[in-house]
């Protein structure tokens, strides 16, 4: 027998975090699974917990996932931290490990909550110890207090990378540089909705504190770590045209953030190629809800917006699920949706803008030559080409002849770089090209955790031989 | 190289071992926060090509951090929280079957 | 005169090995396959060179594999003299693994048929002599059947080989170009997939469980139908499984695959955890130091599977020129595909020998 609820919500950043507070007051049985040890998600990470005495250093946004920790915790949700989800079927039963432990849960309705990882960013050397990347960092800070120290460069582009150098800064460290891949800035009519948004003052008070103590080398491009078993150096081209490097201990990479959706794949959500973002993203409803029954997906595993229209989207797909399964009609789901749609309205402002400058520049997105696009397989850039040249048209095909995508990380760090590699060998888009076909377990467990679960007459039967 | 930061909250700190080298770790941390904190960069050397490689993303999506700890191995350094007396061990390519 | 002499459909093992093998007796092959999202038995495979249970109730399935087998490692080496590309083909001889008196008494009754019929070497072993040649055998494992002549290779990686082989011989492989019609027009094919057609005087239907329909437009009937089959495979470890088990071995790349499933599920290729549960119990209890790897993956996919469970290979009556080869063991039987059948069709057609595999099998009447 499995447990069972009425809610289960993967994943406890802003996005689940605000879902289980707005359905466990409507009254559903809500449970969350989360696989850290304890709520915020990755932007939030250890925000109940942060050892950070000096709490300033992290800025009042950080603070901000403090009110939603407190909701959630005070909602009467079921929370299960540590608890990885490997499965979710169209059944809507849900595979969960933890401690070593498999089970089984059974959900009228699921919010994948997943939220963003880093965008792979291939360039050569990128698998060197000594590499990280700037969500690392960030998450170092915030969990365990600590911050690099030794020669460190920060590489790369997007409001993160601000973020984590004034952030790295206040926690009194240095950096040794910033290399800015951001391309020149050109001008468009996005640029009006940003001037209205929240984005646009915390952005250029980030940049003008960061500047006081660094000069940022700008219009970056041919970043290379460089070292032979560690990381020794980082060379570049500066915006002249200039060859250059600095010899550095701890390289910190960033180019945006893309939607974790491995999991939201696996369960069968269709996902369309954003060009804007340069990534998957679900097709979903305005509530959020995918085009698989019972199965919502809210933060930025719906697609990149930010931390705040995260908890406004949960709280949406929240309120559809309420009404779905009848807890409030749907009278009432509109009602109390008209709050979160006003917040979710003025932290959309400008986004269009934000995907278009920090846009991350081809080379640092599709590789080439011996630089290793799938770190698990350590599958190169030109292999791929070659298995383009031989008649592989995408990356299914591309995974039997050359297993990039089918280690651990089951392609959560190559799937983009491979499809954007197949779409320019072929001269094709990534839309046509698509991405790899994802099955659970979507995150690693022991034979013996799988050969507990439970299963039919009719499956048992399925497999005996002889 | 990563360092503590000055003014951190107490915490008693605990004891563990990186093959034979015993270190100490807050609490709180991950074995991947403990690593690196501890000065190593590496962790592990890959089942393909025996190259080495570290913690890279810390928030469980790269499966660089792998580890054997407690004789278990392949673990993800950074989703597991460090204990009193735990061994970790950095890896040699292939895990062997059996532990 | 046709641009190619030969049009084959289904770019998978069986008609890459086919092709490979009309372009090496000198014929301007085309090979039409579908797109990256297709069902492809090719890239679901267990791998297994596989002799010890083929061929019971026909004895020239059974000669036919043994042949492929035989031929296995003169094919690999070709490949890889081609290619470089080496597809890890080892012979070590098999094991199936009982669980229980039960079992093995079934598996022993099923081999001594075998035996009777075909001649095939095995042996059954109790669980003293299992343990020399598999060490980490569990508690439960009674007894097993060894044949020398069962081995694996790495299916994925023949899958690439062939494909670049295809390449440096001259065969136009053409991806994203499913099939929808064939029509026969004064002794040529034209194929047509979309708007485009390739035109040949002789084709070959390879595309698996799509040859049901591809058969019907030239006149061969192809009662095939999708079996699906699940598959787990773990990280990779360093080796300690030195003999392929039917249901479990060791790739080269360290990685334990553990199978399968046999299920009427029509196209559903979906995995389904109670399925692949029930798979990984019956490894540990095989192989208990399974129990701690991590399982990276689990897929499903549709053997191509005849009422019989033997391949069929026919030249139709009414299109001549026209021929079908489809079978559930595309690995096992590249060798032969590539190196006696793919000849046979290079030049007259198929001979005798090939009768027993013709479709009207399935139409005898069992009254007679």
């Amino acid at each position: 027998m499995s447990e069972t609820c009425d809610l289960a919500i993967i994943g406890a950043g802003p996005a689940g975090m605000a879902a289980a507070a707005t359905a466990a007051r409507l009254g559903l049985d809500t449970v969350v699974l989360d696989e850290q040890p304890s709520p915020g998600g990755q932007i939030y990470r250890a925000i109940t917990e942060t050892p950070v005495r000096q709490g300033t250093i992290f800025g009042d946004d950080y603070w901000r996932g403090l009110d939603l920790a407190r909701a959630f915790a005070n909602s009467g949700a079921r929370y299960l931290p540590n608890s990885t989800v490997f499965s979710v079927d169209s059944r809507l039963e849900i595979g969960v490990s933890s401690g070593g432990k498999a089970r089984l849960l059974q959900a009228r309705h699921v919010i994948v909550a997943t939220g963003a990882q880093e965008r792979p960013m291939p360039i050569p050397g990128w698998t060197l110890p000594g590499v990280l990347t700037a969500g690392a960092a960030q998450i170092l800070l915030k969990s365990a207090g600590l911050a690099p120290s030794g020669r460190t460069v920060l590489a790369g582009s997007g409001p993160l990378l601000w973020l984590l150098a004034a952030q790295l800064q206040r926690a009194g460290g240095t950096l040794s540089a910033i290399l800015d891949t951001t391309p020149r800035m050109t001008f468009g009519v996005d640029m009006l909705s940003f001037l209205a948004s929240p984005y646009l003052s915390k952005g250029r008070a980030l940049m003008r504190e960061t500047k006081q103590q660094i000069a940022p080398i700008d219009r970056v491009t041919g970043l290379r770590a460089e070292g032979d078993s560690r990381l020794r150096r980082v060379s570049f081209t500066d915006r002249s045209g200039v060859a250059d490097h600095i010899e550095c201990d701890t390289l910190l990479l960033h180019q945006g953030v893309v939607p974790n959706a491995n999991l939201a794949m696996s369960i069968g959500c269709t996902h369309r190629w954003d060009d804007a973002q340069l990534c998957f993203v679900p097709t979903l409803d305005t509530w959020g809800h995918s085009d698989v029954a019972g199965v919502s997906i809210a933060g930025d595993g719906a697609g990149i917006a930010g931390a705040e229209s995260a908890a406004e989207r949960g709280r949406l797909a929240a309120l559809d699920a309420a009404c779905r399964l009848g807890r409030i009609d749907q009278a009432t789901r509109d009602r109390e949706a008209e709050t979160p749609r006003r917040v979710l309205t003025k932290y959309g402002r400008g986004r269009a803008f934000l995907d278009r400058i920090f846009r991350p520049i081809d080379a640092h997105r599709i590789p080439a030559g011996d630089t290793l696009a799938c770190r698990c397989e350590e599958v190169s850039a030109a292999q791929i080409t070659e298995a383009v040249r031989i008649g592989g048209t995408g990356p299914n095909q591309l995974k039997a002849y050359l297993r990039c995508g089918m280690g651990p990380c089951q392609g959560r760090l190559c799937g983009l770089t491979v499809t954007e590699l197949i779409a320019q060998a072929r001269g094709k888009t990534p839309a046509e090209i698509g991405h790899y076909r994802l099955r659970p377990p979507v995150k690693p467990i022991t034979v013996a955790e799988l050969a507990s679960l439970p299963r039919s007459e009719a499956e048992a039967n399925a497999v005996a031989r002889q | 190289m990563f360092h503590r930061l000055p003014d951190l909250a107490d915490a008693a700190l605990v004891t563990l071992t990186i093959d034979s080298e015993v270190i100490t770790a807050r609490p709180s941390d991950t074995v991947a926060a403990a690593l690196l904190a501890a000065g190593h960069a590496a962790c592990r050397e890959t089942a393909v090509s025996s190259t080495p490689r570290g913690p890279y993303c810390l928030m469980g999506v790269c499966f660089d951090c792998l580890v054997t700890i407690d004789g278990v191995g392949n673990r993800q350094g950074c989703l597991v929280r460090v204990r009193e007396g735990m061994h970790v061990e950095t890896q040699r390519g292939k895990r062997v079957a059996g532990r | 005169m046709t641009e190619h002499d030969f049009a084959v459909i289904g770019g998978g093992l069986v008609g890459s090995a086919i092709a490979w093998g009309l372009a090496g007796a000198g014929k301007r092959v085309a090979l039409l396959d579908e797109g990256d999202v297709a069902f492809r038995a090719s890239r679901g495979n267990f791998a297994l060179v596989w002799v010890q249970s083929k061929g019971l109730g026909m004895p020239e399935y059974a000669r036919w594999t043994r042949a492929s087998s035989d031929a296995w490692a003169g094919f690999a080496q070709e490949l890889r003299e081609e290619t470089g590309i080496d597809v890890a083909h080892q012979r070590p001889g098999g094991f199936s693994l009982a669980l229980s008196e039960d079992e093995l008494v079934r598996r022993d009754t099923m081999l001594k048929r075998l035996h009777n019929q075909s001649d095939l070497p095995y042996e059954i072993m109790d669980r003293t002599r299992l343990q020399k040649m598999l060490p980490d055998i569990g508690p439960e494992v009674v007894g097993g059947a060894y044949c020398p002549l069962d081995g694996h290779a790495n299916s994925p990686r023949l899958l690439r080989a062939l494909h670049t082989a295809l390449k440096q011989r001259g065969v136009a492989y053409l991806p994203e170009h499913g099939v929808d019609r064939i029509e026969h027009r004064g002794g040529v094919f034209v194929v047509h997939s979309g708007t485009r057609t390739v035109e040949a005087p002789r084709i070959v239907l390879t595309a698996g469980n799509g040859n049901r329909k591809l058969g019907e437009m030239v006149g061969l009937d192809v009662p095939v139908r999708p079996q699906r089959g699940q598959i787990v495979i773990t990280e990779k470890a360093a080796p300690f499984l030195n003999y392929p088990v039917v249901t479990i071995r060791q790739t080269d790349e360290g990685g334990v695959m553990m199978g399968d499933s046999l299920e009427e599920a029509g196209f559903d290729d979906r995995i389904g955890l109670g399925v692949v549960g029930t798979i990984a119990e019956r490894a540990v209890r095989m192989f208990p130091l399974l129990g701690s790897l991590n399982v990276v993956r689990t897929w499903a996919a549709l053997r191509v599977m005849t009422q019989d469970g033997f391949p069929i290979y026919e030249e139709s009556r009414s299109h001549p020129g026209a021929f079908v080869a489809t079978c559930h063991s595309g690995v096992t039987l590249a060798a032969a595909h590539a190196k006696l059948l793919a000849p046979l069709i290079a030049a007259d057609g198929l001979t005798d020998d090939f009768t027993a595999f013709s479709a009207k099998r399935f139409h005898v009447s069992s009254a007679a």
